[in-house]
């Protein structure tokens, strides 16, 4: 009873959640869940660890978001602010990458990969362990509270907080070093924002997937709305035949009795009694069906007692229902997987990937960036000569220091120099030696003989002096700039 | 949109929710009810923010119990960031002058020190981009009245310029050549400078003006006209002109004298921030080596 329901009791307006309590199923896609969960989790748990040598110029962690200094690393890619478009890249590749699959097998994201099925079956899995199965579960939701449900509760709930620890303590190590950070973590003396990260996590992970669950799916969750759209007649999705089950078991006299056919479904309810978010499959296609397959398993081993074929719910789609119940053959998946709209997507998923690859490998790692002094543009020297000013910064993307040679072409006439040397030592080219893996920033003097008022664009050219000729660090970067007389 | 008549709730057949009496052709909306914990967290945040109302100050003239204000929080900062700053600043007032060079670090730190202060003390005369304007010397280039090593602006900038009050003040001043001299004389004499700073050639009139200048002009500015930094004389040769080169600003200020001012800034500055702003202007681009130090050959390029 709650106090709402007491301001304006029995308004309906506010609907209880009704526990689900999934019974335990063996099937081939509770074991493909089974691999799915595992895989998830182990990638998600030991990526961080996973070292990388890169030199003593940048961390040796494999994945890791630098957020502090501005760096992405992914074993051997290593992304800079300026690179972004390589992340917008990915997730331009992860949304069509879940069109893909939503329409070539509906929402399998949902039902296997998404993390809130993940944990909220390794969830449901502890509560199996301290709790028994569906029946002794129920029995024990509804039996009042003594100490023996107290212990219960308390043993899983410790156990599931353990493991929402551990999901909110993995989450860091992705934005710094790890062993570092754990160490730190342990003794006290990690950031902040270390510890609230870790106690957001915890809290969202021991909320969502031990007592939300399939709330999160239903209400909270904007993709199962999104599924509606992206869904066609040919994607897979979990379906009742209800041609072959109907009529079920209480009907099946009164069909005999009429002559009727009799249905294979015997109203066992082993599909409803599996359901993470216990939907009726038998009542049709719904938001609450995550299409996991796990009524497919309950139900063929149940048809597999009776000696009836297997499939009485199965991934199917709604062409092939609209076939079968005309009495047709389906068409073969592998026909339905591979149709034109699947194809499209999987072309514009793989250019994307292919064109991101073939940019990072041709990509340089030695930049040039210039802005122009504004205030004042043009300096009139003593003699008579003009200056002109940059703020230049040299991106050094590799991870050791460099020598690079900085030269003017055009502007005949021009010397530069830079705010670490001498006006004297101007010439048309000067070396620099840049830090590693950093942006170098220095002020540049250009100075040219006077002449009438205008502009006169030259080219600032980065030339590498430590690399092999023609190899790809041997790639110079270039800057077309203004010199401007007044 | 259709509206159905009130009456017995009519039930959605597909779904058995009852439906809220709405139409929009042919779609009706199910009257689905709200899950129970959603209403728990619309609760939740109304007594959060009746709490957040009494701790933080949310109400006109009411301060929070907690005694957060956005004041506070700003002086908090600025007195971190002043506690922050105060072993740079130490440094930098321990560092002689002529030896910030030598410690890159600490001169970056000086010069971007210098940047905020000129901002606020400079920029009145010479500009934001301390590029000046007639009669507010340009910074920037390399053209220096009274030095242009980093130890001469920073006198520049203790005692000032012909600063009122000030006995240590940088100070000169030019006759006002018209009780002096005739009205052709001047002409002349403007004549002869136009003529030594390469912006006519030369004629009968400089010629005599050159005479003029040797008797009246040479013990300040020198025979060449090339100026006098010990007494602030311009020179007269090169390209920069603080009032202008042409025939009628350089009558005029043959003919009146100019007498620009800056303030001393000793009275009104601390010391290190004095020194910052030397090192600002110096870094500018004009600044010239102190005396005993070497220009350095490819330099590290800090980050």
């Amino acid at each position: 009873m709650s106090a709402l329901d007491f301001i304006n009791p029995g308004s309906g307006l506010y609907a209880k959640r009704e526990p689900v309590f999934p019974r335990v199923v063996d099937g081939r896609f509770r074991r493909l869940k089974w691999l799915v969960m595992l895989v998830c989790l182990a990638v998600y748990y030991i990526t961080p660890w996973i070292r990388w040598d890169r030199g003593q110029y940048a961390p040796d962690q494999a994945v890791l978001v630098d957020l502090a200094n501005r760096r992405f690393y992914m074993f051997d890619i290593e992304i800079w602010p300026q690179e972004f478009h390589y992340v917008a890249g990915l997730l331009i590749m992860a949304g069509i990458g879940l069109f893909l699959v939503t329409s070539a097998v509906g929402r399998a994201w949902c039902g296997f990969a998404c993390p809130q099925t993940v944990w909220t079956d390794l969830y449901q899995h502890v509560e199996r362990w301290i709790d028994g199965d569906r029946n002794a579960q129920l029995r024990l939701n509804n039996a009042p509270w003594s100490a023996a449900k107290l212990g219960r509760r308390l043993g899983k709930w410790s156990i599931w907080l353990l493991i929402a620890v551990a999901t909110g303590g993995a989450w860091i190590f992705y934005f710094a070093d790890a062993p570092t950070l754990a160490s730190q973590f342990a003794a006290g003396d990690a950031p902040f924002v270390a510890y609230a990260t870790v106690g957001v996590l915890t809290l969202t992970t021991f909320t969502l997937g031990g007592f939300m669950r399939e709330q999160v799916c239903i209400y909270m969750c904007p993709w199962p709305r999104i599924q509606t759209a992206m869904l066609d007649e040919k994607s897979l999705i979990v379906t009742y035949r209800d041609w072959r089950g109907e009529p079920r078991t209480q009907g099946v006299k009164k069909a005999a009795s009429a002559g009727g056919r009799q249905g294979d479904c015997i109203d066992c309810n082993a599909c409803v009694a599996v359901c993470p978010t216990g939907v009726d499959i038998r009542k049709g296609p719904q938001l609450g069906c995550i299409n996991c397959g796990l009524c497919v398993d309950a139900c063929d081993e149940v048809m597999g007692r009776l000696n009836r074929p297997r499939g009485l719910i199965d991934f199917l789609n709604l062409d092939d229902q609209a076939n079968e119940r005309a009495g047709a053959r389906p068409v073969p998946v592998l026909k339905t997987l591979l149709r034109p709209r699947t194809l499209i997507y999987f072309a514009i998923w793989s250019s994307i990937g292919l064109f991101m690859l073939f940019t990072l490998g041709e990509r340089a790692r030695l930049a040039i960036d210039s802005a122009q002094d504004r205030n004042p543009m043009v300096v009139t020297m003593s003699d008579g000569e003009v200056r002109n000013g940059w703020t230049l910064k040299l991106r050094n993307m590799e991870h050791r220091p460099r020598r690079v040679t900085l030269a003017m072409a055009g502007l005949p006439g021009g010397r530069l120099w830079s705010d670490a040397m001498d006006r004297r030592d101007a010439a048309r080219s000067i070396t620099l030696q840049l830090a590693p893996d950093a942006t170098n920033v220095l002020h540049l003097y250009v100075i040219a003989p006077g002449g009438p008022a205008g502009e006169t664009p030259f080219t600032l050219t980065a030339t590498p002096r430590d690399a092999v000729a023609g190899s790809r660090d041997a790639r110079a970067a270039a800057r077309d700039v203004k010199f401007i007389r007044q | 949109m259709t509206d159905h008549p009130a009456g017995p709730k009519r039930v959605d057949d597909a779904t058995g929710t009852s439906l809220v009496g709405h139409e929009w052709d042919g779609i009706e909306e199910l009257d689905t009810p709200l899950p129970r914990w959603w209403v728990y967290i619309f609760a939740a945040c109304v007594v959060f923010a009746a709490g957040y109302v009494v701790v933080y100050p949310a109400i006109p003239d009411m301060a929070g119990t907690a005694g957060w204000t956005s004041r506070g929080d700003l002086a908090a900062m600025l007195t971190a960031e002043t506690a922050a700053r105060a072993p740079k600043l130490k440094a930098i007032a321990a560092t002689p002058i002529e030896a910030l060079a030598d410690n890159p670090q600490l001169m970056r730190i000086a010069i971007e020190g210098g940047r905020a202060a000129f901002k606020v003390n400079c920029v009145q005369c010479h500009g934001a981009g301390a590029a000046g304007s007639r009669g507010y010397p340009n910074l920037n280039d390399d053209d220096w009245l009274w030095g242009g090593d980093i130890a001469a602006i920073r006198t520049t900038l203790i005692h000032g310029i012909r600063s009122p009050g000030e006995d240590e003040t940088r100070f000169s001043q030019m006759p006002a050549f018209a009780e002096i001299l005739g009205k052709d004389q001047i002409r002349q004499l403007v004549s002869h400078v136009r003529v030594i700073s390469g912006q006519d050639h030369p004629s009968r009139a400089a010629k005599a003006g050159a005479a003029l200048f040797a008797e009246n002009c040479a013990s300040c500015h020198g025979d060449a006209g090339k100026g006098n930094r010990a007494l602030g004389a311009p020179n007269l040769t090169d390209s920069i002109w603080l009032y202008g080169g042409t025939r009628a600003t350089l009558t005029t200020t043959i003919a009146k004298a100019r007498y620009g001012v800056m303030p001393h800034w000793e009275t009104r500055l601390d010391a290190v921030t004095i020194k910052m702003l030397a090192a600002y202007v110096h870094s500018l681009g004009g600044g010239e080596a102190s005396p005993a130090a070497a220009p350095a050959n490819e330099p590290d390029v800090g980050t």
